[in-house]
């Protein structure tokens, strides 16, 4: 075999020479390059439906890849900076999931950041893994949780030497950095993994001047969201392996639960991404980052927003700061962030990443036009001249501490009750609430739900924040733990 | 030989012009920019290969943009228009002895070199001294504008492209920010014949209804455009188009037209039984 550079994409040549050799199907999909279903191939195009294939000998296999998948994998490794990385056809969720999987096993400690995406705690019910819980520090003013500190790290290191992996959320959706690099220091001078999720984190291996990736950092584990700054299908996504994981036995706990009939369109895209971030990443990502200081200028010049950036750094909880994302606190022009997301859809037809209490985030790419971004920052003015108000008595977003009353795992196959929300203060929750996006966690199972929680999750759910994770689709009961 | 410049007004309609010789051809940095002789239709401008402007017809647009807002303000002074890198809106601008300055903003720097070396017909009062030239976005430029304009003149391309911005709330709102107490905005507001240019007129209506406490639609023939039959969008705070209109006070200024007079005016705001339908629905 000749020898592969960053320049080829092994996966997507596989599937290019693979169309041309016209194999007549007699295999799944069922769709036969689409001949079975004219309207979906109508609708996604022949080009799409021809590689839709199965796995086969010329294309390898996801679950065990010997050829084609295996080199991509090799040079995704490679333009990574990691020992190894596997295609991840489930998400980010399936990789974070597979690392924790791996780092854990039933009634092993692990270490994380309370505002952890759900995927890490669903991956604490699979296991059976018991989260020691580190509060991240939380900015007031903007009312948001920012990186894990060290000082309280390594204390949950010392009350916790029996842990088994400490997990790092990094960036935050939010762009906030945690010290990744003393982090796991500390943590590998304790016999302790680190896992990071790096889902928002893609570019800082291809741009410059970005924080520190996972890799550089020495961590041990990281997942990345090829298809967030990335480029890649929706639902494709890489796991990352520092030199001291067993790549051959994170392969079997991937394929606990991964399916056995990856799709070649996403193992393309991530292949084809990958190539292209590797030979010009640096200058999408300037470009990207360039965009998102204009929008900043531009906003903070409006008044009343304020579009935050590395101003923020604060040496610990704010480590660095990813200029990419432009994230904006709302709350002086008097509305909720998640108001000011409504706004946007509803009156200017600009659909942006996720809004919250106090802050909306809009996510920049290298898909972005100059043009577009003019649109965004003069609906953002529209919105503060048609609709602000004073935004004197407006609730901060409080990043609310929460007490572990039951392991994830025992309180989600508890047996349960379901209360009206008003009357579950005290009681063990079984069950997420979250607003999503971000997903990440108000309640999750084992919590103790408090006065504090459910006035919250009604002022969320008033300003109109989707909410998700609980049984009663309409929020108005909850799941608690039936004693 | 014959070479034809052809343009798809829809996927199943054609419109094509018998081109005598090209005369210039280039791409900036956010179009590609035409422009041909022809003996029918004399010089015209096609940007991204859509028809902007000919000789021949490009009076009918230009005076039916400008003069109906000119008329019905009884002082304008503080002109702005955004687009227009071909000139013909403010030729039309500078023959109001009244006007103070006409700020244009146009996106593309290449059009009004391109113009003024091609198109001397509209391109040709660029130097009068009430003229300043901002070569920028006309959704970033609007934004710092506060209660500083009597009129505001959108001579915007299409709906996709460079000009799309100026088909959007934002940008409507902005403009409305932009005006003084009694200020018009005038806008070229598409086609309400061919599908797909009806569906981004009623889009732009429905923007402007809820941006302008007064927005009424009127309308001109261009043979150059598709199906011909062209609107314009007139969104005012205070002034009707009708109205408050002094048709005998314009016709004192002694301005010479070939397409706007005072009759016209007000027969261009009567629209056919469709036109006032499809603007009803979005009402």
């Amino acid at each position: 075999m000749a020898e592969l550079s960053q320049t080829n994409a092994p996966i997507y040549e596989a599937l290019r020479k693979f169309r041309r050799m016209r194999v007549v199907p007699f295999d799944v999909p069922g769709h036969k390059r689409g001949r079975g279903n004219m309207e979906l191939t109508e609708f996604l195009g022949e080009d799409c439906m021809n590689v839709d294939v199965n796995s086969m000998k010329p294309l390898d296999n996801l679950c065990h890849p010997v050829s084609v998948i295996k080199d991509a994998e090799e040079l995704a490794a490679e333009a990574f900076g990691a020992a190894n990385a596997f295609f991840m056809v489930g998400g980010t969720t399936s990789a974070v999931q597979s690392m924790i999987m791996y780092a854990c096993k039933e009634g092993d400690k692990i270490i994380m950041p309370r505002n952890v995406h759900r995927s890490a705690i669903n991956a604490l019910i699979i296991t059976g893994a018991v989260p020691v819980y580190v509060n991240p520090d939380v900015n007031k003013k903007l009312g948001i949780a920012l990186g894990m500190s060290v000082a309280q790290v390594e204390q949950a290191i010392l009350d916790n030497p029996d842990a088994k992996a400490i997990m790092v959320n990094n960036p935050t959706y939010y762009g906030i950095c945690s010290d990744l690099r003393k982090i796991t220091e500390l943590a590998h001078a304790h016999g302790m993994l680190v896992l990071v999720d790096e889902a928002h984190g893609t570019h800082f291996y291809f741009g410059e001047n970005f924080p520190v990736t996972a890799m550089a950092a020495g961590a041990d584990c990281a997942s990345v969201s090829m298809h967030k700054s990335g480029g890649s299908l929706t639902q494709s996504s890489f796991l990352l392996l520092g030199k001291n994981i067993n790549a051959d036995y994170m392969r079997q706990v991937i394929n606990l639960t991964q399916t056995t009939s990856a799709s070649y369109l996403l193992l393309s895209s991530l292949d084809i991404s990958r190539k292209r971030l590797a030979l010009s990443g640096r200058e999408i990502f300037a470009q990207t980052v360039e965009m998102a200081e204009y929008a900043r200028s531009e906003i903070n010049e409006i008044g009343g927003y304020y579009a935050y950036s590395r101003e923020l750094i604060n040496g610990d909880s704010i480590y660095d700061f990813d200029v990419s994302k432009l994230s904006i606190y709302t709350l002086p022009i008097g509305l909720a962030g998640i108001e000011v997301y409504d706004l946007l859809r509803d009156e200017y037809d600009i659909q942006i990443e996720f809004g919250d209490i106090g802050n909306v985030l809009a996510y920049i790419s290298v898909g972005d036009r100059k043009r577009d971004i003019e649109r965004l920052i003069s609906a953002l003015a529209e919105i503060k001249r048609r609709f602000g108000k004073d935004g004197a008595d407006m609730l901060t977003q409080e990043y609310i501490s929460p007490v572990i009353a039951e392991t994830p795992r025992k309180a989600f196959y508890a047996d349960k009750l379901s209360l009206p929300l008003e009357e579950t203060a005290g009681e063990v929750c079984s069950e997420f609430v979250m607003c999503y996006p971000p997903g990440i966690p108000i309640l999750a199972p084992g919590e103790l739900i408090t006065e504090e929680i459910i006035e919250y999750i009604k002022y969320a759910k008033e300003k109109g924040c989707q909410m998700t994770g609980t049984e009663d689709i309409n929020i108005e009961r909850l799941n608690i733990l039936d004693f | 030989m014959e070479l034809w410049f052809t343009e798809r007004h829809t996927p199943n309609v054609k419109f094509s012009i018998k081109v005598d010789h090209q005369l210039y051809s280039g791409n900036s940095e956010f179009q590609r920019i035409d422009v041909f002789d022809s003996k029918e239709f004399g010089r015209f401008l096609t940007l991204d290969g859509y028809m902007m402007l000919t000789e021949k017809d490009e009076f009918i647009y230009h005076e039916m943009i400008t003069h109906v807002p000119m008329s019905v303000h009884p002082a304008p002074k503080n002109i702005l228009v955004i687009g227009a890198g071909d000139g013909g809106v403010v030729r039309e601008l500078t023959r109001y002895p009244s006007v103070e300055s006409i700020d244009l903003v146009e996106i593309d720097e290449l059009v009004v070199e391109v113009c003024k070396k091609y198109l001397p017909t509209t391109a040709c009062r660029f130097d009068d001294p009430r003229v300043n030239v901002f070569y920028e976005d006309g959704v970033k430029f609007i934004r710092r504008c506060n209660d500083q304009y009597d009129v505001i003149i959108v001579d915007s391309t299409d709906p996709f492209g460079p000009g799309e911005g100026l088909f959007t709330k934002e940008f409507y709102g902005s403009c409305f920010k932009a005006l003084r107490d009694d200020g018009i905005m005038v806008n070229q507001h598409e086609s309400p014949f061919y599908d797909e240019d009806a569906a981004a007129m009623q889009r732009s209506h429905k923007r402007i209804v809820e941006s302008f406490p007064i927005s009424k639609v009127y309308q001109a023939h261009i043979p150059t455009y598709p199906s011909g039959h062209w609107l314009f969008g007139f969104a005012s705070k205070k002034y009707h188009p009708t109205n408050d209109y002094n048709g005998t006070k314009w016709s004192m200024l002694g301005i010479k037209t070939r397409y706007y007079n005072p009759r016209l005016h007000t027969g261009a705001f009567a629209l056919p039984c469709y036109v006032e339908e499809l603007l009803r629905d979005v009402e």
